[in-house]
């Protein structure tokens, strides 16, 4: 059922754009987009964001040998630019972020980011403070999930 | 049943929105139907404008056809090119000499077209070299570079080499702040504030000869200068540079020196700058830098080491310098075809703040100061400012001219071409660009009179819109038809990597003015063949000079021997060609260098070390007739201290030789 869905939607892509995937890649890529969607999308979920994860269950402690699998993708692609308290290094400091945004919407920016750069009101806020486009890492499904574990630690969950 | 209507309707609904979000991109919407024709021209027929391209991190100069975006030719001017010899020959080598030594690559970020009256003239391009800074002089009668000179007390040369509205002088400004170059530069790097210094330099052009000079620098503070432009008419005798890091940061400049609300354009006022250079304020510094120049006569290069610059205090000497605050790191600084706007754009900022001339002149007169940034009076913000364009988009990097009281501006972030009004600020059209355009260009645009019919943009980041190659893809420009209200996307060509400023001029200021050959009565090259007769091999010790020409399609001499292992052999090729369009290329097996190209007329020299005994053949690459083919030679070379005389012939079909037994000289 779930695999007819997205064929159905594929094929309404290929048919909407007229060139197939290309067409939608860019979309994506395309920050002048970032602009137009201001006014809001009342189909786009600001809470979960836009992407592959819709339902993630995260347990009430913390899986510490995930946060560390996760602290080791962070230190090679993310420290760069994310200080690990409240400060704004490149992009923002990472102290608190569980608590602003949903487990589902921090898996999905950071696998799915351009499209949402392009989409999510509160990430275009950022981008006006940061002015650098968030790289697009991509994290692999089981990164983004042990990333947003060692988030958790980070901001004291046990 | 009821599922399948669901998710059937859910990717209707999908595919509508993304329709939505698609549709600016898709070929068929955002492109016209009379595009292509726009951009089209016909095989046979020429372009309307040339369209000079700096080549980014190749170093080297681009020149292309528009409307249609074909490469015409790839300039060598800071990098080695093997394919014409370049920094190969030992004509050329001198061109790449630095104070550092011999330099073969550098990073070429913008290009500027002299100008008489502020008019582009189609004498000259110039080019910067941004890492090892130095500023080079392109003829455009023979598109080759005619002269570099090295910047001394200079790091990082960007905000260069743009010029006065006469060509009186091009500037170059150190982007990097360092100790200056007879100081001590071994100090720790936080003493940035104590110890830095940012050296802005004027290079006088010679008015017939365009020989540059630098005549003059000005000492300023340590921070970053990025870009500048010249005034012109009324704001002639000033000069406009912006500068970031007024934080003065050493490090993470990437969030350091993004800290401050303003940072500030520089009004440097150059006719009082000359006036105190005349009355002696200046001082004399002790320095070292390299000052090439190549002869159209000689066909090669010269490089002379210089040892001293004259420099001028902004703090002592009050009234060259003044800081004007603009918003958050500006980036580009562009003066109107009146000469009375200076539009800054902060590369962080969400609006462009102009600044009006006549307002910046009363502002000086009337001190109308917020204090002082080291010594240097700051204007009042306000008291400079014409309004602010407000919202025009994210990331505003660069702004060029129409002449009818327009001004575009780029846009990185948001990736787009903004047209607005420079009298009322107001926003009047806006186009994206694919994707994140830098410089962009408008023909003459920033001079007095823009030629306004097409706009550039010169994008750093292509994704989507070539064919993949690899981790690496295209770099590109995009081509819009601006004679309208409405700006007008109609072709993406791809460029040589990586395009930052460009220029464009109409064909006719240029193109008639092509040399086609160089006279060989005129080649005062000191091993130049003037003739097949005057050919010949001549021993220095272990040196040999070989005195050879080549014509259609043969070399003279073809047949050498004598040459013995170790020695030097030093090929002097003299094109005897006198017609268009007909150079001949030399290539010799084994060369650790490159190969020559030698235009109709010219010498070139290929310096060959004989390794080992053997034969070794050579030709010609550039294919000049049916018999191109045949346009070969053989060198033959003994093992040190053979007995094999120097020999040398072309055409001598001698009887079969026993192979120790040398062939008569011809």
């Amino acid at each position: 059922m779930k695999k007819l869905i997205i064929t159905l939607s594929a094929s309404c892509l290929f048919a909407a754009c007229g060139g197939g995937k290309s067409d939608a890649d860019k979309a994506a890529a395309d920050p002048y987009d970032a602009q137009k969607t201001e006014t809001g999308n009342p189909s786009y979920d600001p809470n979960r964001g836009e992407g592959k994860f819709t339902k993630v269950d995260i347990p009430a402690t913390l899986d510490a040998a995930l946060a560390s699998t996760g602290e080791k993708t962070y230190s090679v692609k993310c420290s760069s630019c994310h200080k690990l308290t409240e400060e704004k290094l490149v992009g923002p400091g990472w102290k608190g972020v569980v608590g602003r945004h949903t487990a589902e919407w921090i898996m999905n920016f950071s696998t799915n980011t351009d499209a949402m750069i392009n989409k999510d009101p509160k990430v275009q806020a950022m981008l006006e403070i940061c002015l650098v486009r968030m790289p697009n890492q991509n994290l692999s499904d089981d990164e983004a999930r042990a990333l947003y574990e060692f988030m958790r630690k980070n901001d004291g969950v046990k | 049943m009821k599922k399948i209507t669901i998710s059937l309707l859910a990717g209707l609904v999908f595919s509508m929105l993304l329709m939505q979000s698609c549709k600016p991109k898709n070929a068929g919407t955002a492109v016209n139907a009379d595009a292509a024709s726009k951009a089209y021209v016909a095989p046979g027929k020429y372009d309307e404008f040339y369209n000079f391209v700096s080549g980014g991190f190749s170093g080297q100069m681009s020149a292309y056809g528009l409307p249609s975006g074909r490469l015409l030719r790839v300039i060598p001017v800071f990098s080695v090119d093997p394919e014409k010899g370049w920094g190969y020959s030992e004509e050329t080598k001198p061109m790449l000499n630095t104070s550092h030594g011999f330099v073969p690559w550098d990073d070429l970020h913008h290009t500027e077209l002299s100008q008489t009256n502020g008019e582009i003239d189609g004498r000259w391009i110039f080019g910067n070299a941004n890492n090892t800074p130095r500023v080079a002089r392109i003829d455009l009668t023979t598109f080759r570079t005619n002269e570099i000179i090295e910047l001394p007390n200079s790091a990082g040369n960007h905000s260069s080499p743009f010029i006065t509205e006469n060509t009186e002088y091009v500037v170059a400004g150190t982007r990097f702040s360092v100790p200056p170059d007879d100081a001590n530069g071994d100090v720790a790097i936080n003493t940035y504030k104590q110890n830095f210094k940012g050296y802005i330099s004027f290079i006088s052009v010679g008015k017939e000869d365009g020989k540059m000079d630098i005549a003059f620098q000005i000492k300023c503070p340590g921070v970053n200068f990025d870009l500048s432009h010249a005034g012109k008419g009324k704001s002639h005798g000033w000069f406009f540079f912006s500068c970031y890091n007024t934080e003065q940061a050493n490090t993470l400049l990437e969030v350091n020196a993004s800290q401050r609300d303003k940072d500030f354009i520089m009004a440097v006022n150059w006719k009082k700058a000359e006036e105190y250079l005349k009355a002696g304020k200046g001082r004399k510094q002790a320095v070292k830098y390299a000052h090439n120049v190549y002869s159209d006569k000689t066909h090669s290069a010269t490089s002379e080491i210089k040892t001293e610059v004259t420099i001028l205090d902004a703090k002592e000497l009050k009234d060259i310098c003044y800081f004007i605050p603009c918003p958050k790191s500006p980036h580009g600084c562009d003066v109107d075809p009146t000469g009375e706007y200076i539009v800054g754009s902060g590369k962080l900022a969400a609006l462009i703040p102009v600044f009006s001339f006549d307002k910046i002149q009363k502002a000086i007169a009337d001190k109308a100061y917020d204090g002082e940034f080291e010594g240097i009076p700051v204007i009042k913000y306000d008291a400079a400012l014409h309004g602010e364009v407000k919202k025009p988009g994210l990331g505003p990097l660069h702004t060029e001219f129409d002449g009818k009281g327009n001004a575009y501006t780029t846009f990185f972030v948001s990736s787009e071409v903004v047209k607005w009004s420079i009298a009322d600020l107001k926003v009047l059209d806006r186009v994206p660009t694919y994707y994140s355009v830098g410089h962009l260009c408008v023909p003459g645009g920033d001079s007095k009179k823009p030629n306004a019919k097409y706009l550039i943009a010169y994008n750093k980041i292509t994704k989507d819109r070539y064919l993949p190659t690899g981790p690496e893809l295209a770099q590109s420009a995009q081509l819009y038809d601006i004679s309208g209200d409405k700006m007008q996307l109609i072709l993406d060509f791809p460029t040589i990597g990586e395009p930052h400023y460009a220029q464009a001029v109409a064909a006719d200021v240029i193109k008639n003015k092509s040399v086609k050959f160089f006279k060989i009565d005129e080649n005062s090259n000191p091993y130049v063949s003037k003739g097949e007769g005057t050919t010949k091999v001549v021993r220095e010790g272990t040196k040999v000079h070989v005195y050879m020409s080549c014509i259609r399609s043969h070399f003279s001499p073809d047949n050498i021997e004598g040459v013995r292992a170790g020695d030097e052999v030093y090929f002097h090729v003299t094109n005897l060609e006198q017609d268009w369009d007909v150079p001949h290329g030399f290539a010799m097996k084994g060369a650790n260098n490159a190969e020559l190209l030698i235009m109709p007329g010219e010498t070139q020299t290929l310096k060959w070390i004989a390794e080992k005994p053997g034969m070794y053949p050579f030709y010609c690459t550039d294919f000049c007739s049916a018999l191109h083919q045949e346009m070969q030679g053989y060198l033959r070379v003994s093992p040190a201290g053979s007995n094999v005389p120097l020999t040398f012939s072309t055409g001598k079909n001698y009887p079969k030789a026993d192979s120790t037994v040398a062939a008569p000289a011809k």
